[in-house]
């Protein structure tokens, strides 16, 4: 056990636990963020990604001890009224079915469009093609991502 | 406009009350079809008259529908409270949603599989919401004094033209509380629908983008405890013993035992599968600190003998089915499967003289399809929630067959069902996957043991290694043409591991003269489960396949071709079991056809069409791809579906597109393999999905628009897909694609 001090969504945590605890679990457990989701704990789905100072990054690999004062935003943490132009969007276009993978999606667009707030479809496809969605909503993810992507440039 | 009758025998569907504070409460039991035959009624069970849902209008106008079927991405939770919207004539953004959990009832039907869920309980959610509209309109009738027929609504006001007077329903709903049920109720006329057929919001989409605890996994509760578990490395092995000693004093773990899922003498229901009968269970206090304990414990497991369990399927008498000893392999799979085709199969139809068909043949085509076994890989893994008492229990997670699992859970545990209580949590992803609840029991058991609440959830790992598969299938296909390349015989001869997908009365059935379909099984210890579109899934890609190559070598258009053959089985049908209407399935492929701009895009862009029917509904779908860098490109699919009315026309698309690119992913890559029993993948990165940048670019789905009451949408777009792919890849590649996953085929 060790303790940590972490910058969750603007708010200062102090936590004890095990320092090789990744992210995924701190945020699930400890914290009860429960948004971000397990899918595969193998950086393979995409399903646990949040934000490590702004860049999308796989919490299930990310250990409590590697964070340091880095801010972490999970999707409770990405707007306060579910506002963001990335969730508006997936609004607009009605993209979940079962819904499971879309936190991941939407931290993964968002962190995206931070960068690069005009992408290619190429570009949206390699950002987003870590983001396994068994449902199969991969066609309204872009569309969404575009229409966000045209409401940040307006 | 249609009546329909709210009762049968004295017991009606509906039971009305009034609501603490005022307003009114209408509880009805979804299922109440009004067109049960009288036989039918009379095998009800006594609980089916429970009243398992409900819609309240409260005195300030709020209207809340309780959702009965649990979600699972089909969108259910939006389109059934729409339907009782409609008929009750209020405006759907007064309309508050609710998830019913499952504690009312013994024998409803609250199931998420067969596609059935909107076609069961259409109209029993119609006359609930009539019954409601009528009982707050003969309220308002007795208050003003006028008759009732003169009495109009609208969105939720109820409205007297010749006095002009009008009232909101809130205002009037504690006063119809007081009115009886009626014995009958007029439906709406389908051409006055205002809600149905236009396009409404997931209910839950807000929830779903800020990441709101919604699903099973998501449980929380007061003093909680983490469970996983450990099951076999491989089919065909069971445990031997296991080594505590050093995992009990790591930190955070609280105990470890072996559990025993069901009791030897138990009689297994349908669902009931269960692939390790004892599994290793690790309890601690956090998931991290058990998946430690996990990697750290040391357990040997060793091969069963051969034996036997007592089975009460679906349908039909009690079996006992033999579990064959041994650990089996992919390979050996291939060769037994082979082998059987050489035998002598059971026949399962047979119309004319198929013999002599062959024997005058001028030309002869056969074939032969193979598809793997295949896991479900919901991305929300395995998992339920317990808090079991002494004498009560209290469970949550996500469930496609709640009412069966209940049953076994009550069994198990020695706990009246009346006394279990289960919230039916949203699914991250179902496919079939979770009607075998297995680790609803292991999760139930865990807690009885610990007296403690507790979630039990599975690794990646565990859920894609523990069973429960796509059984491994295969067809060989053979057609006889005569000199005018008239098909004049067609055999099937059909199997697989564990189970036949043969579907004997389908079509092509009914348009061949001379037609003869055999089926075959072998045994496995593999354990194997409903998967998207049973039997349908593996039986559409070979057929529709086959009658690609059929077409070419008759030389004519592989739509036309397929016209052709349903206007024979239309006009003079050969036997008389057929279970598809030839018309309607004329119909997707004709839209498809003009939709698609069949045979007339550019050049580059190569077309598969594929049309299939299953779960009362009929799809045909167009692929049009391109090849690059030995990938095939998918530029578009255009997609018919006939599903009768659509609730809700964005959202059954979404269902749509859904199950086009899940048939494309598992027709390029689905693939579970064995060796020496042992699952050859465990986990994403072996296991491919089908991800971004290989689903098409763009999806298009027509809705055939009719007034026939709603059928099947989950899975029937499903199916054709891996056909109308393969035939595409043809166009590009000039090779065809028996063997699935295609992606084997590719280099
Ligand atoms: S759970 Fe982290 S990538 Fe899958
Ligand atoms: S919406 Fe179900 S996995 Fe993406």
């Amino acid at each position: 056990m060790a303790k940590f001090n972490l910058n969750i969504n603007g708010k200062e945590r102090e936590l004890d636990v095990d320092p090789t605890t990744p992210m995924l679990w701190v945020l699930r457990d400890h914290i009860k963020l429960v948004g971000t989701k397990y899918g595969c704990g193998i950086a393979q789905c995409g399903a646990c990604t949040v934000h490590l100072d702004g860049n999308a990054v796989r919490s299930c690999q990310l250990p409590i001890s590697s964070v340091g004062d880095k801010e972490i935003t999970t999707i409770e943490g990405l707007s306060e009224k579910g506002d963001h132009p990335v969730q508006q969007a997936w609004l607009e276009v009605d993209v979940p079915q079962c819904g499971y993978c879309q936190a991941g999606q939407i931290m993964t667009a968002s962190a995206l469009l931070e960068k690069n707030p005009n992408p290619s479809d190429e570009e949206i496809e390699t950002a987003m093609n870590g983001n396994i969605c068994r449902c199969g909503t991969y066609t309204r993810i872009k569309k969404a991502v575009k229409i966000a992507a045209n409401s940040i440039n307006a | 406009m249609t009546l329909v009758k709210t009762a049968i025998g004295r017991r009606s569907f509906i039971k009305s009350s009034a609501l603490a504070g005022g307003g009114l409460i209408l509880g009805f039991n979804w299922l109440a079809s009004c067109k049960m035959t009288p036989e039918e009624v009379r095998n009800l069970p006594k609980e089916w008259f429970e009243i398992n849902g409900y819609l309240k209008i409260s005195d300030n106008g709020q209207v809340t529908i309780m959702s009965p079927n649990p979600e699972g991405g089909q969108n259910v939770k939006t389109a059934m409270p729409m339907i009782v919207a409609e008929e009750l004539d209020i405006d759907w953004n007064e309309v508050i949603v609710e998830q019913a959990p499952l504690n009312t009832d013994l024998y409803s039907r609250q199931f998420i599989g067969g596609s059935q869920a909107i076609r069961t309980s259409w109209e029993g959610l119609r006359m609930a919401g009539a019954s409601a509209r009528h009982m707050l309109i003969a309220a308002a009738a007795e208050a003003w004094q006028v008759p009732l027929k003169e009495i109009s609504t609208e969105s939720g006001k109820i409205k007297h033209t010749a006095s002009d007077k009008s009232i909101s329903y809130g205002a009037i709903a504690s006063a119809a509380a007081k009115v009886s049920v009626p014995d009958e109720v007029a439906l709406k006329a389908t051409s006055d629908f205002k809600i149905i057929g236009t396009s409404k919001k997931n209910v839950d989409g807000l929830k779903i983008v800020t990441g709101k605890p919604l699903f099973g996994i998501d449980t929380q509760s007061e003093g909680m405890l983490t469970a996983m578990i450990l099951h076999p490395p491989a089919f065909g092995m069971k445990l031997k013993s296991f080594d505590d000693s050093v995992v009990k004093t790591m930190p955070g773990i609280q105990a470890v035992f072996s559990t025993k899922v069901l009791d030897d003498t138990y009689t297994r229901q349908h669902f009931d599968t269960c692939t390790f009968l004892e599994v290793v269970t690790i309890v601690g206090d956090s998931t991290w600190e058990v998946m430690n304990a996990k990697k750290a414990i040391a357990v040997e497991w060793e091969p069963f003998e051969t034996y036997t369990e007592e089975r009460q399927p679906y349908r039909g008498p009690q079996q006992t089915l033999t579990i064959p000893s041994g650990l089996e392999s992919s390979a050996d799979h291939s060769t037994k499967m082979a082998e059987m085709a050489t035998k002598k199969a059971r026949v399962v139809r047979k119309d004319g003289n198929p013999e002599k068909a062959f024997r005058s043949a001028s030309k002869i085509i056969e074939r032969t399809y193979t598809a793997p076994f295949l896991a479900h890989n919901c991305m929300e893994p395995m998992n339920f929630f317990a808090d079991v008492k002494s004498d009560s229990a209290q469970l949550s997670g996500p469930l496609q067959k709640a009412e069966l699992t209940e049953q076994a859970i009550a069994t198990r545990l020695g706990i009246p069902v009346e006394k279990i209580d289960i919230e039916l949590t949203r699914l991250g992803g179902g496919y079939g996957r979770r009607s075998y609840a297995h680790w609803a029991l292991e999760a139930a058991i865990i807690s009885q043991k610990m007296k403690a609440p507790v979630k039990l959830v599975y690794t990646r790992e565990d859920d894609m290694t523990g069973g429960i598969y796509r059984p491994a299938y295969q067809v060989t296909y053979k057609a006889a043409l005569d000199s005018n390349n008239n098909l004049t015989g067609l055999h099937i001869n059909a199997g697989g591991i564990p189970e036949s997908p043969l579907y004997a009365n389908r079509f092509p059935a009914g348009a061949i003269d001379n037609y003869q379909a055999d089926s075959w099984t072998i045994p496995t210890n593999i354990t194997i489960g409903s998967f998207r579109a049973p039997r349908s899934n593996f039986m559409a890609s070979a057929e529709q396949s086959f009658l690609d190559e059929i077409a070419e070598a008759a030389g004519k258009d592989p739509i036309d071709f397929r016209l052709e053959l349903l206007d024979r089985a239309a006009k003079n049908p050969v036997g008389e079991k057929n279970d598809y209407d030839a018309e309607r399935y004329a119909g997707v492929l004709k839209l498809v056809k003009e939709k698609s701009n069949w045979n007339n895009r550019d050049s580059n862009s190569k077309q598969g069409v594929a049309a299939y029917f299953c779960h009362n509904s009929y799809a045909a779908q167009v692929v049009d791809m391109t090849w690059e860098n030995d990938q095939p490109k998918i530029q578009k699919v255009t997609c018919a579906i006939d599903c009768g009315i659509v609730i809700n026309p964005d959202a059954a698309s979404n269902l749509c597109e859904g199950g086009i690119v899940d048939g494309i992913g598992n027709a390029l890559y689905g693939e579970l393999t064995f060796k020496d029993g042992i699952p050859q993948k465990s986990n994403f990165d072996d296991y491919r999905m089908i991800r971004m940048r290989e689903s098409p670019k763009e999806i298009e789905v027509h809705f055939v628009k009719n007034d026939i009451d709603p059928t099947g949408l989950g899975e029937p777009t499903f199916p054709p897909v891996f056909a109308a792919l393969a035939n595409a890849m043809y166009k590009a590649t000039g090779k065809r694609f028996y063997n699935q996953p295609f992606v084997g085929g590719m280099t």
